[in-house]
Order: structure tokens, then C-alpha cells, then sequence
């Protein structure tokens, strides 16, 4: 990879863009800053190479991997110029242990082709973070050994953490109090 | 240190392969045991009990430790595939305990937000309130009273040695050392007694909340924490006497459940489980939150990365925490122990009475909640069990558009299958309770 000319050039102007107050690509993303938290949109199919290009520069932990569901709040939100919302968004956090840095990643997935690419090879220990996200929102990374579900039961049907999951609830009955049976209509 | 070194060596063994096509990408191959994962879903390990075995290289048993097993700490389940006594592939099963925390965040206001988080780590409660808190701050932009802070920092540090003490406990215990138990509850419970005073719970608290703290220290607090810290060194001692020179205990723990720097990293894995491997990487230190680093203090690591590392690193830690509680104490200022934002603090009980707005406005923050302007946003801290995160979304709302905890037990469960791997089962016993996984925590 570090032959990779389109690399090279992909960490020139990631250097160029760290020199500048207020940078606007990275890894050839759009950066955008939330609440002082760098942050870095690449699409779907950057995912991978993103994620490698992260490693290769020092971002040798994944932190985190989640995921968020943006069905009842698909307004532009806070995404830069050029980013398309789409109802899914893969977060991951990444930590440089050297210059104590940390990044985010956001991808927006749309609902209508729900897989990214795992990122099991660069970081085996997205693993469960990518069962978790699976298993709560659906979500398919292509290339994970065994994307089966981590904190649902194997055989649970739906994906909890969807917005249009409805919460639930499960009524309950004060058996034994006339009271209650009383006030019953 | 050890990852730079490995960094290094891991250069010279690309220079060494000069097609860089044939060069394997990413940190899977830093994973010695990454075969000793056993994937197999749980309907096909029941279906395997009525399967006739007639392969007679086919010795392998596959058996069940957990979900209620003692040493398991809560409701973890481990599938093992054993050889004779040596634990070949092993996959830990989650998810016992789950309760859809992060589901039920979604429809709870930021206020009630650390009801709902306190309960995830059950025993370091304190920290999950501090890292929800310090991400809906993030988001609220408000500035936090020193004294608050402060406070903070004395309650957390105090919550660790509690967490650590219990780790003690629960070690001494799955290992044999049975009156460890004792001792271990024992010095907890004073802990527990000061946090009941402050708090009015033992565990759970509630008590760090955005904007501050829930109430001020009680009166004659300085006197209880400097009994706890005057008690704590000499107890700690007598572990040491018990325990740390024991031949018998060394002996079942040097050399048990050995990780590199690299397999730690490469798995994500954070607090006492990376640092036993040498790699200095403590959050107060590194990315120091709260006053961190304003007080003096040493991130404690270890050399081998084997079970007593992790024992010593988290005995050594209370050491260094009674220190930070020291400096706590001593330099604790006066002031107000809650941000005095009229956006997310509730008027003064004296004013509601006099007041129409103050009742209005008390009435408004308990019912409907502050709102959070919109952003997201990921705050960590360092829990006893490694890097503790919040992730929050916020659509401008009074509730959480989306929240995230990212709890250390949780990643730090996927090291044990290569902790685990080619040893004996009893010394996975060992390697379970040095991960000192929280199944609450894991699961959420």
C-alpha cells in the first residue's frame, strides 16, 4: 500500500491539510469538526481504504464502531457540503496512541443496500462492535468470519435499535387488589 | 515503548518481504491465536450433543462454562472446545443480561439519562453518570464549577478503588484465596458506607450529573476520606503479605494468560489488560479530562502481560488512587458544586417559593427536560476496566436523538479466547477474572 502513488498523494495533502487552520479534506474526505471532535465523511466505498489509510498513519486502534439510525431526523444535520444524508450512518472512532489523536469516521448507508465492508483484517477488534451494530440495526459487513448476532438472542427477529423498532412494553396486572379490578371498565 | 518497538519491528519485517502485494494488510496477523476463535453459532453447538462421533482423530469435546457458573462474574458463557484439559477454541457468548439500555436512553430525558447509564457498570457506576455527563456538556457547551469538578474526580477515584477492591475480592476468590473475599468486601464496604453519606445509595448513585453533581459533599466529609485513605495502605499492605509473595499464587498466575502489546492493540483492548502488556496508555494521562492533570500521579504497567501483571497493575492502582484522593482533599476549593446555568439547573428550593417563574421553570426542567442544541459528540474517561465511552446525537431535543456507550468490558471479553488459547482450563478461570469483565456493562 505504501507504494501506492494514489496514497502517497492521499497522505501529502493530509499533511497539507493538517498545516491549514481549518481544513477541509483528509484522506481524501471532507473533514468537518463537531464540537471540536475531528471528523471525517468518506462514502461507502472509502470505508475500507479509509480505514486502512487510518492505520497506516498511526490510527492503530478502533476504538469504537456503532451506528445510528437517522429515520425521524434526515434534515441535513451537521454534515458538511456534499454529503448526501441517507438513513443509515457507520460511525467509528480511531485512536493514535503516538500524537494522542483521535478521528471519527461517519458513512452514510442508505436503507436500500444495508452492507459496508468489514474492517475485521485492518482491526480484529471491530469484531464485536460489528456484531453488535448487525445485530441492532441490520446492518451486513461484508468480509466479517462469523457476523451472527452478539447481544440478541440468535433467534430474535428484527433489529432493536431501528427507529422504527416500536420500545414495547408489557402490561402489567395488580392481581389481588380489588381496587385496581374495581377501577377496571 | 513496546508499540513503538513492535512498530519498528514490524517495519523490518516488511523490508524483509519486498512484494508488497504478499504483505498482509492490517493487524489480523499480529493475532498469534486468531485460529483459537471458535465460530459456531450456539444452535450448532446443541446440535452437535446428539451428532455420533466415528472419527477417531475427532477428540475434541465441546462443553459449556456459564452463563451461571461462580467465576464467570455475572452471566458470561464461554464455549469451549477442550483437548483432553487444554482449551483449544473457545467463544465467549454476551448478551444474558442485555436490557436495551441504549434503546431505553432514546426515550429518557439528558436529565434522567444518568438513572439509566449509572446501571450499565454496576460496579464503577460513577464513571458511565461521568462519561454521559461529560458528552451531553460537550454538546451544552457549559462550563462546569471547579468544585464540582473536583468533586468529580474525589468520587470517581474513590469509585475505582471500590471497583479494584472488588476485583481483589472476586481474584482472591475464583483463585482459592478464599479470605481475600472477606478482606476485599471488607474495605469496600467503607467505601460503599462514605458513598451512601454523599449520595444516598450505595450503588447506582445518580450523583453525577450534566451541569455537576447532584448534591455537595455532607458535612464532616474531609474527616471520612482521610480515614478511608489512612486505612486503605495498610490493608493494601497486608494483600501483599497474603497474596503478591505467595509462591502458590505466583506460581498460578506468572505466565498464565500471556498477551503482546500488539494482540492487545490490534483488539482494541483498554485499561489494566493493555497496560500489563507495557504499554503506558492511561486516558487521565494521555487525554487527561476533569483536573488530571493537575494532580500527581503514575500510570502503573507491567512488563509480561500475563494474569499477576494484571493482578499487580490494578493492586498498584489503588495505591496511585489514594494518592489522587489525597491531592483531591487538599486541594478541593469552595464554591458551587452544580453549574449555575439557568438553562440546565433548577432554581434554589428557597426561590420556588417565592417565585411563580422559579416554580414554572422547576417544573418545566423535571417534566419536559433542557435541550441539547444538535451535534454528536464522544467523551471518554478511564474506568477501572479501560476506556469508557458516550457517544450522544442530539436532533436539538430534550432527549437523546441517539446514545452510545462504548463499555470497555464489552471489547475487552473478545481477548479472552486468545488469552485462553493452548492453556488449561483452570488457568482460564484465572484469565476470566483478570479480565474482570462487568456482564452489565458488556451487555447494556
Amino acid at each position: 500500500m505504501t507504494t501506492d502513488p494514489a496514497t502517497e498523494k492521499q497522505q501529502g495533502s493530509e499533511e497539507e491539510a493538517r498545516a491549514q487552520p481549518a481544513p477541509e479534506m483528509a484522506y481524501n474526505c471532507v473533514v468537518s469538526y463537531s464540537r471540536n471532535q475531528r471528523v471525517i465523511h468518506p462514502s461507502k466505498d472509502q470505508w475500507f481504504t479509509t480505514a486502512q489509510a487510518l492505520l497506516e498513519d498511526g490510527y492503530r486502534m478502533c476504538i469504537d464502531l456503532t451506528a445510528v439510525d437517522y429515520l425521524t431526523y434526515r434534515a441535513q444535520r451537521d454534515l458538511p457540503e456534499g454529503i448526501n444524508p441517507e438513513r443509515y450512518e457507520v460511525v467509528a472512532g480511531f485512536a493514535n496512541f503516538v500524537t494522542r489523536d483521535r478521528i471519527r469516521m461517519r458513512t452514510q448507508v442508505n436503507a436500500d443496500a444495508l452492507t459496508i465492508s468489514s474492517l475485521f483484517v485492518l482491526y480484529p477488534g471491530s469484531d464485536f462492535m460489528e456484531r453488535e451494530v448487525f445485530d441492532m440495526f441490520g446492518i451486513v459487513f461484508t468480509g466479517h468470519p462469523d457476523l451472527s448476532r452478539v447481544l440478541m438472542p440468535e433467534s430474535w427477529v428484527g433489529h432493536p435499535l431501528r427507529k422504527d423498532y416500536a420500545i414495547g412494553a408489557i402490561p402489567v396486572q395488580f392481581k389481588g387488589s380489588s381496587k385496581a379490578e374495581g377501577s377496571r371498565p | 515503548m513496546t508499540a513503538i518497538d513492535s512498530e519498528e519491528t514490524a517495519r523490518a519485517d516488511t523490508t524483509k518481504n519486498p512484494d508488497p502485494a504478499s504483505r498482509p494488510i492490517g493487524q489480523l496477523h499480529l493475532l498469534p491465536h486468531r485460529d483459537n476463535v471458535l465460530r459456531m453459532t450456539e444452535v450448532r453447538m446443541a446440535e452437535t450433543a446428539n451428532e455420533r462421533i466415528d472419527d477417531e482423530t475427532d477428540q475434541t469435546m465441546l462443553i459449556n462454562m456459564g452463563p451461571a457458573h461462580p467465576s464467570t462474574h455475572g452471566v458470561l458463557r464461554l464455549m469451549l472446545e477442550l483437548d483432553g484439559e487444554t482449551v483449544v477454541r473457545s467463544k465467549p457468548i454476551v448478551g444474558y443480561l442485555h436490557t436495551g439500555m441504549e434503546k431505553q436512553a432514546e426515550s429518557l430525558t439528558f436529565l434522567q439519562g444518568t438513572t439509566n447509564v449509572t446501571r450499565m457498570d454496576y460496579i464503577s457506576p460513577l464513571f458511565t453518570e461521568l462519561a454521559f455527563s461529560l458528552a451531553v456538556e460537550e454538546l451544552l457547551e457549559i462550563e462546569v464549577p471547579e468544585r464540582a469538578t473536583w468533586i468529580r474526580m474525589l468520587m470517581t477515584e474513590l469509585n475505582r478503588i471500590a471497583s479494584h477492591l472488588l476485583f481483589m475480592a472476586t481474584n482472591g476468590m475464583d483463585l482459592g484465596a478464599v479470605s481475600m473475599m472477606l478482606y476485599g468486601w471488607r474495605e469496600r464496604e467503607q467505601i460503599l458506607r462514605f458513598f451512601e453519606k454523599t449520595t444516598g445509595l450505595r450503588m447506582n448513585h445518580n450523583y453525577i450529573r450534566p451541569g455537576g453533581v447532584a448534591a455537595d459533599l455532607p458535612d464532616g466529609w474531609r474527616e471520612d476520606v482521610q480515614a478511608l485513605t489512612a486505612m486503605l495502605p495498610d490493608r493494601l499492605d497486608e494483600y501483599d503479605i497474603l497474596m503478591t509473595g505467595q509462591p502458590i499464587w505466583r506460581d498460578r498466575l506468572q505466565g498464565v494468560g500471556v498477551f503482546t502489546a500488539d494482540e492487545a492493540i490490534a483488539l482494541s483492548t483498554t485499561g489494566p489488560i493493555l497496560r500489563s502488556t507495557g504499554m503506558a496508555r492511561d486516558l487521565r494521562h494521555d487525554e487527561p479530562y476533569l483536573f488530571y492533570d493537575q494532580v500527581d500521579f503514575d500510570t502503573v504497567v507491567g512488563t509480561y502481560g500475563d494474569c499477576f501483571d494484571r493482578y499487580a497493575i490494578r493492586l498498584n492502582e489503588i495505591r496511585e488512587s489514594i494518592r489522587i484522593v489525597d491531592q483531591c482533599v487538599e486541594k478541593m476549593p469552595e464554591g458551587d458544586w452544580r453549574a449555575l446555568d439557568a438553562k440546565v439547573t433548577p432554581p434554589p428550593r428557597a426561590r420556588i417559593d417565592e417565585s411563580m417563574e422559579a416554580l414554572i421553570h422547576h417544573f418545566k426542567i423535571f417534566t419536559e427536560g433542557f435541550k441539547v442544541p444538535e451535534g454528536e459528540v464522544y467523551a471518554a474517561v478511564e474506568s477501572p476496566r479501560g476506556e469508557l465511552g458516550c457517544y450522544i446525537v442530539s436532533d436539538g431535543g430534550s432527549k437523546p436523538y441517539r446514545m452510545h456507550v462504548r463499555g470497555p468490558s464489552f471489547i475487552n471479553i473478545q481477548t479472552l479466547p486468545h488469552m485462553m488459547a493452548g492453556g488449561l482450563l483452570a488457568d482460564g478461570v484465572a484469565i476470566l477474572s483478570s479480565a474482570d469483565p462487568i456482564m452489565g456493562e458488556s451487555d447494556r
